[in-house]
């Protein structure tokens, strides 16, 4: 584990990147319990407006906080965790374009905790917002 | 359509026990793509100082959505679930929820509000081990109804 002592504001953890795939959106369906068909089909994606089949948002957020976890050692040390889901991430059937995390340590906060801000993109446009954690180091 | 902002404050009962098992954890772990040994492997979990395989720190939807569904799916406030996205959401985490834990949630409704041509619905959910009452999770998820056509 990171220890406080040797992280300033401004510093970024590892880029992380990855991919969502058409078999990932079936995984993440059984393995949360969200059915929501707009995340399988084309045909409901298309009759709810959509340009093709979306992940699950919490996909997204799950997803995009396993580089922090990574970094920190300990899923138990994310204190919290909360995104705005701003746009969403369209898995079409040869797969997403690439999401990638950029965190950065936006705050120093007493008991050896910081805050970590993600900026989440997909093919560079943000689709998370107000992305952030406190972490205790 | 408009929502019913009179069931502000109004709470549901609590969620049947959930049962967090092993097997899920490494579901869920591998679903979001974490292979972590510390999911996988009791002995790892341990060493970390864990009763067992921790959750991931989202799981805890899995348990909290039993809960906000009672919302989403209340009558009285009138969400039409076919023009539902999800706007935010938020853990605020207070004990690790390993497997072996059981857990029920409570819900309440934080919020309901007009957003231009769509609506917000907020719910607050306190996850709970039992029987022992420790309060693991509080998660906030706001969804957002869709208005227009």
């Amino acid at each position: 584990m990171p220890s406080v002592d040797e992280l300033a504001v401004g510093d970024h953890l590892p880029l992380y990147a990855f991919t969502i795939e058409r078999v990932d959106l079936v995984r993440y369906a059984g393995a949360s319990g969200d059915l929501n068909d707009i995340h399988w089909s084309e045909h409901a994606a298309a009759a709810a407006g959509l340009p093709d089949v979306i992940a699950h948002g919490m996909l997204t957020m799950g997803r995009s906080l396993n580089g922090v976890v990574a970094w920190a050692g300990d899923p138990a040390a994310v204190v919290s965790y909360g995104v705005r889901f701003v746009r969403p991430v369209v898995v079409a059937n040869e797969g997403s374009d690439t999401v990638t995390v950029d965190a950065e340590i936006a705050e120093v906060l007493d008991g050896d905790r910081v805050r970590v801000v993600l900026d989440v993109r997909c093919g560079g446009d943000a689709v998370l917002g107000k992305a952030e954690a406190v972490v205790q180091l | 359509m408009a929502l019913n902002t009179g069931r502000i404050g109004h709470r549901y009962p609590d969620t049947d026990p959930y049962e967090v098992g092993r097997e899920k954890i490494r579901e869920f772990a591998a679903a979001i793509g974490d292979e972590s040994p510390i999911y996988h492997d009791v002995e790892a979990a341990r060493a970390a100082g864990h009763r067992d395989v921790p959750a991931p720190p989202t799981f805890a939807i899995v348990v909290s959505q039993r809960a906000t569904r009672q919302a989403s799916f209340d009558p009285e406030i009138g969400v039409d679930y076919s023009r539902v996205v999800h706007g935010e959401q938020r853990f605020e985490h207070h004990e690790p929820i390993c497997a072996g834990d059981v857990l029920t949630s409570r819900v309440e409704v934080a919020d309901i509000r007009e957003a231009g041509a769509n609506w917000l619905l907020t719910t607050r959910t306190e996850v709970v081990r039992v029987p022992d009452e420790v309060h693991v999770c509080t998660a906030t998820s706001t969804i957002v109804v869709r208005g227009g056509s």
